[in-house]
């Protein structure tokens, strides 16, 4: 059964290519038409069944241990093989998949199969765009794809974005090399050339493609929303299509992957407040360690909002190019609240110590969204770090002295 | 991109005026609009903007170029305090 079935699925394409002639045929149909499968006999309707109706039949597509992605519309046979054709309208599946990665819950594994994938009716003239297979950035590519016949080269960037996986050497001219003789690139298309993201150039040798596959590498714009117009201009793309943003909401929403990356060493750091807060005239208290670990729970959580949440969305409109003292600025802010919601409970040396936990945990955090930004060096990093990290470290000794010591003091 | 500006001279990049064949490729891959190709040369018009992706240097086909690649990422730059700068870097 299973032969006869992939018998019928290597049928040959309706192979009466016009376009690998001359070309000169202005009304020329892609060569490649999708493969008709029979599909299992539908149930009656009006069969009698128990329990609720069973589902529609298998995906014809589908094979003993795959899983069918929901945006593969169906197969085309092509010269190297069965190329899945892809949607070009994101579903719920994917906007459920896009919340939880941008919440950061198995964020590593949200990623789709490298190779080769279809959008529209491509031939052997159409573009190939090649991009990451992080799942996000395949969706962001092929919805902006609607009315556009191209294949699609997913390199195998480890489930991570071009931008990042550029700099990580995983979006590589070798995985582009590989990729291309790995799926047979040259058999499949007539040029000779790859449109590749631009943020994917830190990581990519255009010469190196070229000399270790023979494809010209194009660098098409930033955003996947340009594509279309970079590709109906003539391949040029305008400045602003080179230019990098950072807008409001390109933050915002990388504000809960910052604050998943805090939680786990946030737990070891409030349990280890709790335990400080206890120790007293009386060596240990329980209930001591229950009020007053409270405090010190809400300075830490509020420095964590000034510098991972606060600093991120306030960025251009804060003063100073370093983050460790945006965070110190947005920490002492928070830290002010803290104290006039908690000071009335406190003793004085307890507030300004809360006030140095708030600030020195939200420059900390400050200096940690660097590695979100698109448009911090290392070189400058670095050199922030040097300034940043001993003011931090220093707070946070006076800080622990100071609030182990204000209840022998009071 | 011009609200944000970050450090001032910092970066390790540097144009070799002599082997630069104004090719043009520099202009394009950088997202920072950091050279201008004033034919026949590449001119670095804005050094303040580069953040030492690598982009142009990996890019450039006389390798007139230099420029310390790396990310810009301060827990990243922890690691390699830690572990060194040769170690392989868990991520950031």
């Amino acid at each position: 059964m299973k032969e006869l079935l992939l018998k019928k699925l290597d049928i040959a394409p309706d192979n009466k290519a016009c376009c690998s002639n001359n070309g000169q045929g202005t009304d020329c149909k892609p060569v490649l038409q999708p493969i008709a499968l029979p599909i299992a006999k539908p149930m009656e309707d009006d069969a009698p069944c128990c329990g609720p109706k069973p589902g529609p039949p298998s995906n014809p597509f589908e094979k003993p241990g795959y899983r069918m992605w929901h945006f593969v519309a169906d197969f085309v046979a092509t010269p190297v093989g069965k190329v899945p054709r892809i949607d070009t309208t994101l579903r719920i599946q994917d906007f459920t998949g896009t919340l939880r990665a941008r919440l950061g819950i198995s964020r590593d594994r949200y990623r789709v199969a490298p190779g080769l994938y279809s959008v529209g009716r491509p031939g052997a003239e159409s573009p190939v765009l090649v991009t990451a297979n992080y799942k996000l950035s395949f969706d962001s590519l092929r919805r902006e794809l609607a009315s556009i016949d191209a294949w699609i080269l997913v390199l195998d960037t480890r489930g991570v974005n071009v931008w990042c996986a550029a700099g990580k050497r995983t979006f590589s001219s070798e995985e582009v090399v590989r990729q291309v003789n790995l799926v047979g690139l040259e058999r499949l298309v007539s040029h000779r050339e790859l449109i590749l993201p631009q943020l994917g150039a830190p990581g990519v040798s255009a010469q190196a493609v070229k000399m270790g596959c023979g494809f010209k590498v194009i660098w098409g714009p930033i955003r996947a929303k340009d594509l279309k117009t970079f590709l109906t201009s003539g391949r040029k793309a305008e400045a602003v299509m080179r230019q990098l943003s950072f807008t409001i909401g390109e933050r915002t929403v990388l504000i809960p992957v910052e604050l998943s990356l805090i939680v786990k060493p946030s737990l070891a750091i409030l349990l280890a407040v709790f335990l400080l807060s206890g120790i007293g005239p009386e060596i240990f208290s329980f209930s001591t360690a229950w009020v007053r670990g409270l405090n010190g729970a809400i300075a830490y959580l509020f420095g964590v909002l000034a510098g991972a949440v606060v600093v991120p969305i306030l960025l251009p409109w804060l003063p100073m190019r370093q983050f460790y003292i945006k965070g110190i600025l947005t920490g002492l802010v928070a830290g002010i609240f803290v104290v006039l919601l908690l000071g009335g409970t406190m003793s004085r040396l307890e507030s300004l110590t809360l006030l140095l936990i708030t600030a020195a945990v939200s420059s900390y955090a400050a200096m940690n969204f660097t590695g979100a930004t698109p448009y911090t060096s290392p070189s400058g990093v670095e050199k922030e770090m040097r300034q940043g990290i001993p003011i931090q470290i220093i707070a946070i000794v006076a800080a622990v002295i100071a609030w182990v010591s204000a209840p022998f003091v009071s | 991109m011009q609200n944000f500006r970050y450090l001032e001279n910092v970066t390790t990049l540097e144009l070799d005026v002599e082997k630069c064949i104004g090719c043009g490729m520099c202009g394009i891959v950088c997202p920072h609009t950091v050279f201008k190709v004033d034919r026949p040369k590449a001119v670095i018009a804005d050094r303040d903007a580069c953040m030492e992706c690598g982009a142009c240097a990996i890019n450039c086909p006389v390798a007139a170029i230099n420029v310390t690649p790396g990310v810009g990422c301060a827990s990243y730059i922890i690691q390699t305090w830690i572990k060194g700068k040769d170690a392989v870097i868990e991520c950031c």
